[in-house]
C-alpha cells in the first residue's frame, strides 16, 4: 500500500514538470514600471488580470495567442496577475498551468492600490482587466479598461507596431 | 420679431441645459459635483431616494454587488462603516450596478437573500437600468462615494476606497475612507478625497 502511494505520488511530480517550466515571478512596482518603460521598438502587450475575474479569464486566450500569431514579429505579451501574493500558490500558479499559458506571467505584490495605479497608468480607475499596448521607440500607447475581444486586441497591436 | 426673440431665447436655454447636464454624466461625478437623486428599488421591495431621509447630513454611497470576491472582501466593513457614522447622520446606501443576465448571482431575489443572510440594516437597492451608476460614473464594484448636504442637495465630498488593503482588514494602515469622513464632519473639505482601488469591472448590460 505504502509502495503505491509512492508510485502514485512520483507519477504525480512526474506529470507536474512540464508545469514547473511556466514560472510566476512575484514582483513589486519598480519592475513593472522598468518593463512598461524599455525604450526599444518592441510592442509591450501587458495585462492586468485576476482568477477570479470573469471578464479577464474570457480573454485570456486572446492574449496568449498574441506570441504564436506574432512570433516573428517584437511584439511580447506580459500577464499581471493581481490575485493577492498568498493565493499564488494554490490558486494562480495552478490556473497558469491548467490554462496552459505561454505568456509570461508575474503576480503584482502591492497591496495599496492607490499609492501606485496613477504611476501605472492615470486613466486607470481601478477595473479589471486593464490592458496596456505600449511601443516607447514609437511614442504609442493606449490603454483599455473593458474585456476586449480577439478582433479588437489584434487591431490595436498591429497599429501600435506600425 | 418680439415672438421668435423669446422663441430662440427658449432654444438656446434647451441648448445650453442639454450640454450641461449630458456633459458630466459621461465623465461621472468629481469631488464638488451635485449628485443627482434617484428612485431605486430595495430589497424590501419599497423605492428609495436620497430626498427620502430628511435628517441625513449625507450618505456613504456604495456600488458594490454580490458575486465580486472584493465587494464580498469589504462587506463587512462596508457593515462597519454603517453602524459608525448611520448614528452620526450618515447611513450606507449599497446600490447593485451589475445586470443579472451578466452576472446571475447579483438578481434582485439573490440580493434580498445576502441582504437577510448577513442582516443589512442599510437599503441594498438594484440600479436596474444603469443609469445611477452611468451617472455617478462607478466603474468597479466596491467603489463608495460620500455625499454631503447643501441645503435640499447633495454634493460629492469623496470618492474612492475604503481603506489601503483589500485583502485583510487587520494590516490596514490608512483608513481613507474614515479619513475622509472626519475632515468632512468637521465642516472642512477631505484632505484626501479620492483613491483608486481594484475591484470587479461593473457588469453593463450586454448592448
Amino acid at each position: 500500500m505504502k509502495q503505491l502511494k509512492f508510485i502514485a505520488l512520483a507519477a504525480a511530480l512526474l506529470f507536474a514538470v512540464p508545469g514547473l517550466a511556466q514560472q510566476v515571478a512575484v514582483i513589486k512596482l519598480p519592475e513593472l514600471q522598468k518593463r512598461l518603460s524599455r525604450p526599444n521598438d518592441t510592442t509591450y502587450v501587458v495585462n492586468f488580470w485576476a482568477t477570479w475575474c470573469a471578464p479577464c479569464v474570457k480573454e485570456l486566450p486572446h492574449f496568449d495567442q498574441l506570441s504564436t500569431t506574432y512570433a516573428k514579429q517584437k511584439v511580447k505579451v506580459l500577464l499581471v496577475s493581481m490575485d493577492y501574493a498568498s493565493q499564488l500558490d494554490n490558486k494562480v500558479k495552478p490556473f497558469v498551468q491548467k490554462r496552459g499559458l505561454k505568456s509570461e506571467v508575474v503576480l503584482l505584490n502591492e497591496p495599496d492600490p492607490n499609492s501606485w495605479m496613477d504611476k501605472v497608468d492615470s486613466k486607470w480607475t481601478g477595473a479589471l482587466p486593464f490592458t496596456i499596448i505600449v511601443n516607447n521607440a514609437r511614442n504609442k500607447r493606449t490603454t483599455f479598461e473593458q474585456e476586449l475581444t480577439a478582433q479588437e486586441l489584434n487591431k490595436q497591436v498591429q497599429a501600435t507596431m506600425k | 420679431m418680439k415672438k421668435l426673440l423669446p422663441f430662440l431665447a427658449a432654444c438656446l436655454v434647451l441648448a445650453l441645459s442639454s450640454f450641461i447636464v449630458f456633459r458630466p454624466v459621461a465623465a461621472g461625478y468629481q469631488v464638488g459635483d451635485k449628485a443627482t437623486d434617484f428612485k431605486l428599488k430595495n430589497v424590501d421591495g419599497k423605492m428609495v431616494s436620497l430626498a427620502d431621509n430628511k435628517t441625513a447630513k449625507g450618505y456613504i454611497v456604495v456600488f458594490t454587488c454580490n458575486t465580486c470576491p472584493y465587494a464580498k472582501a469589504y462587506e463587512q466593513r462596508i457593515i462597519d462603516l454603517n453602524t459608525k457614522y448611520a448614528s452620526q447622520g450618515y447611513p450606507v446606501v449599497a446600490i447593485n450596478p451589475n445586470d443579472p443576465a451578466v452576472a446571475p448571482g447579483d438578481s434582485f431575489a439573490d440580493m434580498q437573500k445576502r441582504a437577510k443572510e448577513k442582516k443589512y440594516v442599510f437599503p441594498y437597492l438594484q440600479d436596474e437600468t444603469q443609469q445611477t451608476a452611468k451617472a455617478y460614473g462607478a466603474t468597479r464594484t466596491p467603489h463608495l462615494y460620500v455625499l454631503t448636504r447643501q441645503g435640499n442637495d447633495f454634493v460629492v465630498s469623496y470618492i474612492g476606497a475604503i481603506d489601503d488593503n483589500s485583502e485583510d482588514a487587520r494590516q490596514v494602515k490608512t483608513k481613507y475612507l474614515e479619513n475622509a469622513m472626519t475632515d468632512i464632519m468637521a465642516g472642512k473639505p477631505a484632505s484626501v478625497n479620492s483613491t483608486k482601488a481594484i475591484g470587479c469591472t461593473i457588469k453593463w448590460k450586454r448592448a
